[in-house]
């Protein structure tokens, strides 16, 4: 038998680091002969220093960050690729009890309806533009982050123009929920349990999740330093398998309350087992005595939640397009494109027998409803995989989307 | 080339340390040195500042907001780009080993910034160790303490003298193969197990 291999692995305190600490945790690494360190991080910028530094080979990372690095957007950045993806959801915008009351007062209802309710803000929005009061201020954790574009998707789509009619800065999780309550910010976009933590503490209202902005879309993937990953790809492909299987035991309902446990421990995300059992089982308190079940608030296996979709990647590219992080150019594409790697998820899980989907790029927003899909090995359901104003986002027509979607006089 | 040298901000939690970081820029002949320990309305002192170099601490959770802020030129007025030179992987890996990083005002000649990161980077590495030491130091005295008490234990419990006492919690450790404090540790655990007014 041979000696354990050491793979020191960064995190960031929050729900879907599930995966990783599964891995560990329920000795998914030991089996793969992989003694998995992890690290637990106090910010993103540490994580991407950290792989560059070498002294991490892989990391929890926000979907987006890895295509950042390759851009060169980012300060200090390697060469990073992603084998698997963390899971899908797991999000939700929460807003001031201020606001929250504004925002009713336009009809914004409990249910999380992104619509609806992005429809109400727009109405405050301009309301306070008119009475010329500040302007609305909202957070997210990172600019090359999901909560960033989706926020910014959702509220373009109803009506608001986040650089013009709202400010949006950068703060870090579990500082938002104080941000909230101290009236620095007014909303957030945020992985759990930090929208609940506002909850629970009365600061916060959800006003919708992730899953209603774009059904089953991508979060936090396992970035890998691909200099590592090159020089390693065995231990690379029993790191895969190992968060595979360990997402495969985050999808068991039954194992919902041990997860939650698990999490809770200080050593890991270190909030209350109950908040975190709120995402884990879709009943989501989103405040005012209201509770609203998702059933897909957050998919740690189902529905491919672990495959990289390079219809993905692009989506974010085509987002640092739109709001103009990078210039589009067809080498930057292919860089977004390249960082996402099926290739790897498809041969390292293939012999395991794992439902692999035929193709590594799909129609965003296609999918009205889970649709049973041609699959090598297991069977293989996805979606439904649509974003709440009915847009489809075609990965094969993308210089046709990033047109419809720029404002006119730019690009 | 102009005589003055870059103006650097020190951004860092750590009192202690910003101030070693000072004292060597200043050594150095930097007059134009800034020291910030708390976030609260730091994008408007770091526009009044206007830093040519930022050294920030890696630990800071803060480092997300921070990098943005700076990447955005409303608030720093002149975009800051790199951290130091994305070129030079050895500095940066003996950076990040160090724990701090530098971010630069786009445009400023490397072999003006190397010095001053190649200090901060020596600083750091000084004061960790110091720290360490002093960590070391406090926990050599805990155990000290907690041998004191274990003697004083078996002094009144069994009417021992004092280098009897000590001389069974070795010979106890020597035949149980631990170090002394670990039995003086189990001997006041025990004690205050069985008499309540013995403080563990």
């Amino acid at each position: 038998m041979s000696a354990l291999h050491p793979v020191i692995v960064g995190f960031m305190p929050l729900l879907d680091s599930a995966l990783l600490v599964v891995a560990k945790e329920k000795g998914f690494a030991a089996a793969e002969a992989i003694d998995l360190v992890l690290v637990r991080e106090r910010s993103w910028a540490n994580i991407r220093d950290r792989l560059a530094a070498g002294h991490f080979q892989a990391a929890h990372m926000l979907a987006p960050m890895p295509i950042a690095c390759n851009l060169g957007l980012t300060p200090f950045s390697s060469r990073t690729i992603v084998p698997m993806a963390l899971g899908l959801g797991g999000n939700a915008v929460t807003v001031s009890a201020s606001l929250w009351r504004d925002m009713a007062a336009h009809g914004a209802g409990d249910d999380l309806d992104a619509g609806r309710n992005g429809r109400a803000l727009a109405a405050v929005t301009a309301a306070r533009s008119i009475a010329g009061k500040a302007r609305l201020r909202f957070a997210v954790v990172h600019p090359h982050s999901a909560h960033h574009y989706e926020l910014r998707y959702w509220l373009a789509a109803s009506g608001v123009k986040p650089d013009h009619d709202i400010e949006i800065v950068i703060l870090r999780p579990d500082a938002m929920a104080e941000a909230l309550r101290s009236d620095e910010v007014d909303g957030y976009c945020v992985g759990e349990p930090w929208n609940s933590v506002a909850v629970a503490s009365g600061a916060g209202r959800m006003a919708t999740v992730k899953a209603a902005i774009w059904q089953s879309s991508p979060e936090k993937v396992l970035g890998a330093d691909a200099r590592w990953a090159d020089e390693e790809p065995d231990v690379l492909a029993a790191l895969v398998r190992a968060i595979y299987l360990a997402a495969a035991w985050c999808g068991l309902p039954a194992n919902r309350p041990e997860l939650a446990a698990i999490l809770a421990r200080p050593d890991y995300v270190g909030v209350p087992a109950a908040l975190m059992l709120q995402a884990l089982s879709g009943a989501i308190d989103v405040g005012g005595g209201a509770t609203v079940q998702v059933s897909d608030f957050f998919i740690p296996f189902a529905r491919g939640a672990t495959f990289p979709w390079k219809s993905h990647a692009l989506w974010f590219y085509s987002q640092m397009v739109r709001w103009g992080q990078v210039r589009h150019a067809e080498p930057n594409a292919a860089i977004a494109r390249d960082t996402y790697r099926p290739d790897l998820y498809r041969r390292v899980l293939r012999p395991m027998g794992a439902a692999l989907p035929g193709a590594s790029a799909k129609v965003e927003g296609a999918l009205g409803v889970a649709t049973p899909v041609g699959a090598s090995g297991a069977g293989l359901t996805l979606g439904p995989d649509g974003f709440f104003d009915g847009a489809q986002f075609d990965p094969d027509r993308l210089d046709a989307y990033i047109d419809a979607q720029m404002p006119t006089g730019r690009r | 080339m102009t005589s003055s040298l870059p103006a650097v901000l020190v951004i860092d939690e750590d009192r202690i340390r910003a101030s070693i970081i000072e004292a060597g820029l200043r050594e150095a002949g930097h007059e134009q040195v800034t020291l910030i320990h708390t976030m609260s309305g730091i994008a408007r002192r770091i526009a009044e500042i206007n830093p040519d170099v930022i050294i920030i601490d890696l630990g800071n959770p803060d480092r997300d907001m921070l990098e943005n802020m700076f990447q955005l030129s409303r608030a720093v007025k002149r975009p800051v780009a790199m951290f130091v030179d994305s070129a030079d992987r050895l500095s940066i890996q003996s950076a990040v080993e160090a724990g701090v990083s530098a971010y630069v005002v786009d445009g400023l000649r490397r072999e003006r910034v190397k010095p001053i990161l190649d200090m901060a980077v020596s600083r750091f590495e000084a004061y960790s160790r110091l720290v360490r030491e002093l960590e070391e130091a406090r926990g050599e005295l805990e155990k000290r303490k907690l041998i004191e008490r274990a003697k004083r234990i078996l002094m009144k419990s069994r009417g021992l003298s004092e280098e009897d006492a000590y001389a069974l919690l070795r010979k106890t450790a020597m035949n149980q193969n631990c170090k002394i404090a670990d039995i003086a540790q189990s001997l006041v655990t025990a004690a205050g197990l069985l008499d309540p007014d013995v403080k563990p």
